[in-house]
């Protein structure tokens, strides 16, 4: 008797679960089906679900349009540059606050995260004057730099969070069986440290592929990344359902297919641990 | 454990991120100050000298400015407001027992990793369009006329289309609380005859503050400088100017480095005065 309650409760809630998924997930779902129709197609009343002909017809249009490849291939290394420029210097300083705390660590975090309240806008004619007198304007290696900056406190944040999560007394431990400071480092430290660090590269490189303000404003045409070249696809002239799916499928879905793996740690690097 | 040695070579491996965010934070910081009092239009004879306070008077003046400033305060309440609501409600119900439960939780959280400029262009083109959008059509199948969303709702249309992508973030930490709620107490208060809403307000809802202390500061911190959503979708037009859009257009449109130097300042003081306050919560949750 009690099962067949809780079954009933369990269909009712996956019903009003997968309705609300769905639904959710619907704009995301309508963009994927309208990049494999036809312009005609695309905007066909009634709409059409899944019985049309399928076509990939978008996709080397967008193709030969606009260069995807080479978009793909600055978002790859703004992203992944910033990222591990960003993890370098990080590192460090997470560990060190996390291991030799003193009495202004909190204040130096709080600091770091306020400079990420600093609107960018404000700063951003500076920046512009800065890169054209060092020659950064429309190179992946400004962008880099100022992607690794903004994230900064970020992954410093979440680093700290994971490494003080390592307890002390292991390494007490390791130290009184004679362990040497590298065998410690290379034996006991490292493999605690590396799911934390995995998933700071994750989170970090999800941000920085997203990021739209400072790449559509310091990149023109050398540059720019897949923010870039889906903004491109807002003027009147790229108005096409289908096309605009193509483009919008081809980059969102690495970060899509990315984020899903990472889903579990996202949780806790976003929240810096605070909530379990 | 911490040796005068260690404190040393700790300060020394902090170095490089303090330096860098130092210099990040000081060096633009600076010279948005510097510009700030100066007559300076890059296309009309560059820097022409010192105004004093000329710009600040403008930039506030400006007929503009206090509805950019409500504007902006519009759009992050609203996003909050909603993705908490119905983040709390969907962290809820994907909480209980269900088939496929790992699926449904992957669709939810998809809208959280698409790109702010994919989500505004698909959302403006796809649904909100109002000859061949979907709500155009949905709208049509009941009779009705198609709203040009984006132009006549232009503000409702925008929390939507930003709460579509920041209600993820909110579920995911939110599901993450309720998933560490004590089983038993529920069940201790549910023999003693709690209804559901008082559990809710008694018991879920307290465990809930922190988690949600936690959202409004890091939606907080990233919605009130939006701006690829408004870039692609309405440019600024129809009242979706927000504070950071309003300083945009100063610098990069009309090329008044003085004026847009002088709102962003106004822009740097605003969100202080928001992340002093925020900060005083996570400090307290830093703590225990």
């Amino acid at each position: 008797m009690a099962r067949a309650v809780t079954n009933k409760r369990k269909t009712i809630n996956t019903i009003a679960a997968w309705a609300i998924g769905l639904l959710i997930f619907f704009p995301i779902l309508w963009t994927i089906l309208t990049s494999f129709k036809t312009e005609a197609t695309a905007i066909a009343y009634p709409p059409k679900f899944l019985f049309f002909d399928w076509t990939l017809e978008n996709y080397s249009v967008v193709q030969e349009r606009s260069n995807y490849g080479r978009f793909l291939w600055n978002s790859i290394i703004i992203a992944g540059g910033s990222t591990l420029l960003g993890i370098l210097v990080a590192v460090p300083a997470a560990w060190s606050m996390a291991f030799v705390p003193s009495k202004r660590t909190k204040d130096i975090l709080l600091w770091m995260l306020s400079t990420k309240m600093l609107p960018a806008v404000g700063v951003l004619y500076p920046i512009y004057l800065l890169f054209i007198q060092l020659g950064l304007l429309d190179t992946r290696t400004g962008l880099v730099v100022v992607l690794m900056l903004i994230n900064l406190p970020i992954i410093v944040w979440m680093l700290y969070t994971y490494f003080r999560e390592i307890p002390g007394e292991i390494l007490e431990a390791a130290r009184m069986d004679g362990a040497s400071l590298k065998s410690e480092i290379l034996y006991v430290l490292t493999p605690m440290a590396i799911p934390g660090i995995a998933s700071t590269i994750l989170l970090n490189f999800i941000l920085a592929w997203n990021e739209a303000f400072w790449t559509l404003n310091l990149t023109a045409a050398k540059a720019a990344p897949l923010t870039a070249f889906i903004a491109s696809y807002s003027s009147p002239e790229g108005l096409f359902f289908a096309k605009l799916s193509a483009a919008s499928t081809m980059a969102i879905l690495p970060i899509l297919i990315l984020g899903w793996f990472s889903q579990k740690q996202l949780v806790r690097g976003l929240t810096f641990g605070a909530v379990k | 454990m911490a040796t005068q040695h260690s404190r040393s070579a700790a300060r020394l491996m902090m170095a490089p991120a303090v330096v860098l965010l130092l210099g990040w934070m000081l060096v633009p910081l600076t010279m948005t100050l510097w510009f700030s009092f100066r007559k300076y239009l890059p296309l009309r004879g560059g820097d022409l000298g010192w105004v004093g306070f000329d710009n600040y008077v403008r930039f506030v003046s400006s007929s503009s400015f206090w509805p950019s400033v409500q504007t902006t305060l519009v759009i992050v309440g609203g996003v909050l407001a909603i993705t908490i609501v119905f983040g709390v409600l969907l962290a809820l119900l994907l909480d209980q027992p269900m088939w496929g439960q790992g699926m449904v939780r992957i669709l939810v959280i998809a809208p959280f990793f698409v790109m702010p400029t994919v989500s505004a262009l698909v959302w403006k083109n796809m649904f909100m369009d109002s000859s061949n959008g979907l709500f155009a059509h949905l709208w049509r199948a009941f009779g009705a006329a198609p709203v040009e969303w984006l132009s006549q709702a232009s503000l409702p249309s925008l929390i939507l289309i930003v709460s579509w992508q920041w209600l993820p973030f909110a579920t995911l930490i939110l599901l993450t609380a309720v998933q560490s709620l004590d089983g038993e107490q529920l069940e201790a208060s549910e023999m003693d005859g709690a209804n559901p809403l008082q559990r809710f307000g008694y018991i879920i809802l307290p465990h809930l503050s922190r988690a949600i202390t936690i959202v409004v500061l890091i939606q907080t911190i990233f919605l009130l400088s939006i701006f690829a959503e408004i870039f692609v979708t309405t440019g600024g037009a129809f009242g979706t100017r927000t504070l950071t859009y309003l300083i945009f257009q100063r610098v990069l449109e009309s090329q008044n480095v003085g004026l847009g130097s002088a709102g962003g300042i106004y822009a740097v003081i605003l969100a202080n005065i928001v992340a002093i306050f925020l900060m005083r919560i996570v400090g307290k949750n830093l703590d225990a």
